[in-house]
């Protein structure tokens, strides 16, 4: 008998909390989570719209920030460094919570960075950093990324591999950060490895019919030319032109955002090799740091977090049809 | 005309031209070798050609600065529409509608709203690239798509060993040649440039005259983009707000055709560009930095200047109202 009771009452006391469950338990920190987020605002100030870098870290931002009531707004300053800085400048002014600057190169924005920050506005920096360092930067770590780079020229190129060494480098403009940076790592390995020779290092302004008039000019003077390196899989559409038109063979080791152009390119030989940044992990990151800044509530440059990208060295037989992301169609 | 041992700008361009080849054929070895004169040739073809469109512009003392933008504008949105499937030769047809229209509205503003040439088409130059990223296209590069392949020939391809965009720059310079001697059109258009009253009273219908020299100049521009396009399997938009605008009124005022109109042919042009041509071809051989590059070729022109100044003194007779 006495079991029997025990049971009805632990039975009865099972239902009652069973149904308190299916009454739910609110979580204690949702509310706050979406409070923080009401009426934000997050600016961004690309080089310019248009490509697949800055399309891609907008469409991850705007998919990650909108559903939670922030607006995003996007300035484009379409590559005129005067139009950007007067951007920030407005902005500053209009005092959003947050900018996102990818900067032209380390100097320009670098003042108007600072004061933003003073200003009370979270600045968040991606991929091209400014000699200023603000709250957030997300980025490739050029400068691993050159060495890795110069490891993979080496690699490939080595005479002692059968490679005649001779290696070129395609930059993009000379005081962009990604040029700089990178041409410290590539210079830190390359240093060490006497038998790679650097026969050509010159800047084609992100251009591909410069990118392929240096290309065709440097195939020419050097018939035994190992490969070539360029620092940007738009710009070096052109020096694979020349490559092939060469008829040469000719190691094409280019990087950038892993669009589905790259992979395409890879995979019908435009390009040998592409180092890419992930762009949607990149936004992704960027909102996660985004979201951080504005639950934390810290004054404005209290605390500086750098977020390197992890990078992936592509080729056609690593490469997977997840490799590469879809350029968001505009709707 | 210079008299005996007076060289014109031409010549002087010529000579300095001829000079650096000597000097880098001496100094670099694997200058002067049939592949790399015809690499130098084919790196300044489309510059070439963009030439001898605003060279017949400015003959007609006129100035089309729209000229690399609304080349880059009508051949991206051709790209883009073959992406969207539409047919190869109607793409083309729709892009090249499109060039000629605004060339035509362009030489419209000029000959009957009579607003400076100058001034015309540097609004015409930035609204189609504004109307083209924003209306047209979505993408600052947009890339030649695979059903474009057929079009790569032109600009990649080779006749005889010889890289085809050689072929239609002397195509085009030919062209624009007889057309200039021979055309009863073209010499109007020498007319209108070197004295527009004089030109009417005899007869010359000069403000179609004025129009047809923006079309022209419209339909070569296209047909240079299409090279382009070819050639890197791909149209970066942002030229239309680069400076290579500049650089092809260089080649053409450096070839020594008169900003003040009714002088100079399409050999002006061709001297002019070989020029740049061996520049720009010596300076990369010698891998010498862009920036440091920028500095030489600046130097270099303002070297031709000067001396063709020296030789050539102004005076009331040639220097002419609108001479810049």
């Amino acid at each position: 008998m006495r079991l029997i009771k025990t049971a009805t009452l632990a039975a009865a006391l099972a239902l009652c909390g069973a149904a308190h469950a299916q009454e739910g338990i609110d979580d204690p920190t949702r509310a706050p989570y979406y409070d923080s987020f009401k009426g934000k605002k997050v600016a961004y100030v690309p080089v310019a719209m248009g490509f697949d870098l800055t399309e891609g870290w907008a469409a991850g931002l705007k998919e990650a920030l909108e559903p939670l009531g922030v607006t995003f707004d996007i300035r484009d300053p379409n590559w005129s460094t005067d139009a950007g800085a007067q951007a920030i400048t407005t902005l500053i002014s209009e005092k959003p919570d947050v900018i996102v600057v990818h900067n032209p190169d380390v100097q320009s924005y670098a003042r108007l960075l600072k004061k933003a920050e003073e200003a009370g506005i979270y600045v968040v920096q991606v991929n091209m950093r400014s000699s200023y360092s603000t709250d957030v930067f997300v980025g490739a770590d050029y400068v691993g990324m050159g060495q890795q780079i110069g490891e993979r020229l080496v690699e490939v190129c080595s005479p002692s591999k059968g490679g005649s060494g001779k290696v070129a480098i395609t930059q993009g403009v000379l005081t962009a950060a990604a040029s700089i940076y990178q041409m410290q790592g590539i210079n830190n390995v390359l240093s060490k490895h006497p038998e790679i020779q650097l026969v050509s290092n010159q800047a084609a302004d992100w251009d591909a019919t410069k990118a392929k008039n240096i290309a065709a000019t440097v195939i020419q003077q050097h018939p035994d030319l190992c490969a070539i390196t360029g620092f940007w899989d738009v710009m070096d559409v052109g020096t694979a032109a020349a490559i092939k038109e060469s008829g040469k063979n000719v190691y094409l080791l280019t990087q950038g955002g892993g669009n589905r152009m790259v992979c395409d390119g890879l995979a019908n030989g435009t390009y040998s090799e592409s180092v890419v940044y992930f762009v949607p992990g990149q936004a992704r990151d960027m909102a996660t740091m985004i979201k951080q800044l504005l639950q934390l509530k810290q004054p404005a440059g209290t605390t500086k977090t750098t977020l390197f990208t992890p990078l992936t060295f592509l080729r056609k037989d690593n490469m997977t049809a997840a490799s590469c992301w879809d350029m968001p169609t505009k709707g | 005309m210079p008299g005996m041992g007076r060289l014109s700008q031409e010549q002087i361009v010529f000579v300095l031209a001829v000079g650096l080849c000597a000097v880098f054929a001496v100094a670099l070895p694997g200058f002067l070798t049939t592949n790399n004169v015809l690499n130098l040739v084919r790196s300044v073809s489309i510059l070439g050609i963009l030439g001898v469109a605003m060279g017949l512009v400015v003959i007609g003392r006129g100035i089309d600065l729209s000229l690399v933008a609304l080349m880059a504008i009508s051949v991206a949105w051709t790209l883009s529409l073959i992406e969207g499937g539409m047919p190869l030769p109607q793409a083309i047809a729709i892009g090249l509608a499109f060039s000629l229209f605004i060339g035509a509205v362009n030489g419209w503003f000029v000959a009957y709203v009579e607003i400076p040439a100058i001034f015309a088409t540097l609004a015409m130059g930035t609204l189609v690239y504004g109307f083209g990223r924003y209306f047209l296209f979505d993408l600052d590069v947009v890339y030649m798509p695979p059903a474009g392949a057929p079009l790569l020939w032109i600009g990649q391809g080779t006749l005889m060993g010889v890289p085809v965009p050689i072929y239609l720059f002397a195509g085009v310079c030919l062209a624009g040649y007889l057309f200039l001697r021979y055309a009863r059109a073209g010499r109007y258009l020498r007319a209108v440039g070197d004295n527009m009253l004089a030109a009417r009273i005899t007869g010359v219908p000069t403000r179609p005259t004025v129009v047809m020299q923006y079309v022209l100049s419209s339909l070569i521009g296209y047909l240079a983009g299409i090279i382009t396009a070819a050639s890197v399997a791909s149209m970066n938009t942002r030229v239309a707000i680069s400076t290579y605008v500049y650089d092809v009124i260089l080649v053409v005022v450096l070839g020594g055709i008169g900003l003040s109109g009714g002088k100079g042919g399409i050999r002006n042009v061709i001297v002019g560009t070989l020029l740049i041509g061996v520049l720009l071809n010596g300076m990369t051989i010698m891998d010498i930095q862009y920036t440091v590059q920028n500095v030489i070729k600046g130097a270099i022109l303002l070297t031709a200047i000067v001396i063709d100044t020296i030789l050539n003194p102004r005076d009331e007779q040639t220097a002419q109202q609108g001479d810049i």
